[in-house]
């Protein structure tokens, strides 16, 4: 038996469009659509996903620090650090290997944008409150290769600590130093564990996430609640919101704003 | 055939190493689903024992992504109850011991997820 070409050709293009035609074509092996759980097929499963009610919602959520109000009672740094920290289970490691989600520093390693040669005394000698700006223009998230950081829709920028490589793009790219690396398991340097949240495990970065598991239940940040007032957290997308207000009355700086990263942490001087 | 004398031995060794699993576990029994401890409190599950049991992973890989990308932290079940997305505040709260739930038949199957790398375990364990 010998086929031409042409039968051959007639023969494979014949079969190539019955077996991509067959998918549009129901109970035939491969054309089951995916069913109602998003975009992903369970065997039978029709559920919802729904954000909670109770959640706090925002456009663009920012933050007022008073750096006044910190500098008249210096304790309240630490009640916020350890607010923060305990929650999260931070460890807490000294040396290199350090890692915070807020922490404190003077005014010429924060502000290093500010070109006054003689500010105001007050100023220099005061401690600033420093955290993840979650930035409009992220830095860490354009170079994460991975997209484990990514920015919210409601502004927050946030690690999926699952799809974290390690990679450290994120540290090298963030110009606020506000991120750290787990050089190793960090279970051994928390003292006690909180069991309603995650630890991290030795390789990824982690970094604040302006509390967005707690907004998801309807509360404040932590820091907010410790700060006792010092700390303003709220949607800057709204104009009547406490943060526009408090922004509205005083004179505020943000860091490195020549880097174009458009961080959401203002500072009252 | 040149070299018999080192390829049939080198044949034979191959292939009693290559199906040694089977003869290993020959005479060892039928694999018998472990008995899991189930939680004492509840008998509902967030789905069906039989979804659970089979395709918990694919749920919960899926919950991870919904919860934290897509910002969606309630889940509405088949049969109507909503639950908070959290493997340690929800599931871990009913499944609290883990030993007896999730690594004995994790063990018994040989796999080995990563979820207690971070996600702190239940302290009411043994």
């Amino acid at each position: 038996m010998k086929r031409s070409r042409r039968q051959f050709l007639k023969v494979a293009s014949l079969s190539f469009l019955g077996l991509a035609g067959a998918r549009f074509l129901p109970g035939v092996a491969g054309a089951a659509t995916p069913n109602a759980v998003g975009d992903k097929a369970f065997s039978s499963q029709p559920a919802i996903y729904r954000s909670a009610g109770k959640a706090k919602k925002a456009v663009h959520w920012g933050m007022v620090i008073d750096t006044r109000a910190f500098a008249k009672e210096p304790v309240k740094f630490q009640q916020v650090i350890d607010a923060c920290h305990k929650y999260h289970n931070v460890p807490s490691i000294d040396g290199k290997k350090e890692v915070k989600w807020i922490w404190t520093d003077g005014y010429r390693q924060a502000f290093t944008d500010q070109m006054d040669n003689y500010p105001a005394e007050a100023v220099i000698e005061r401690q600033y409150l420093l955290l993840c700006n979650h930035c409009v223009n992220p830095a860490c998230v354009r170079v994460c290769p991975t997209q484990a950081t990514f920015r919210r829709s409601d502004g927050i920028v946030v690690m999926d600590y699952h799809r974290c490589i390690g990679c450290r793009f994120c540290m090298a790219g963030c110009p606020f130093g506000a991120r750290s690396f787990n050089f190793e398991d960090p279970r051994p340097y928390i003292d006690n564990v909180n069991q309603s949240f995650p630890t991290r495990m030795r390789g990824v970065v982690e970094k604040c996430t302006f509390c967005s598991e707690l907004l998801a239940e309807g509360k404040m940040p932590l820091c907010v609640e410790a700060s006792g007032g010092a700390i303003t957290f709220g949607d800057l997308g709204d104009p009547e919101s406490s943060v526009r207000k408090v922004l509205a009355e005083n004179f505020t700086i943000r860091r490195k704003p020549t880097l174009g990263t458009e961080p959401s942490v203002y500072y009252i001087l | 055939m040149y070299n018999a004398k080192y390829i049939w031995p080198g044949i034979i060794l191959f292939v009693v190493v290559f199906t040694s699993p089977f003869w290993m576990n020959m005479g060892l029994g039928k694999y018998e689903r472990p008995a899991v401890a189930l939680p004492l409190t509840e008998k509902y599950c967030v789905e069906s024992r039989e979804f659970m049991a089979a395709e918990h992973m694919q749920l919960l890989d899926y919950w991870r992504d919904v919860a934290l990308r897509e910002e969606k932290r309630e889940y509405v079940a088949t049969d109507g109850t909503s639950w908070t997305i959290s493997l340690q505040n929800t599931c871990m709260s009913c499944h609290a011991n883990k030993v007896e739930f999730c690594d004995k038949c994790h063990n018994a199957n040989g796999v080995d997820p990563y979820c207690w790398d971070c996600h702190v375990e239940p302290r009411g364990n043994n």
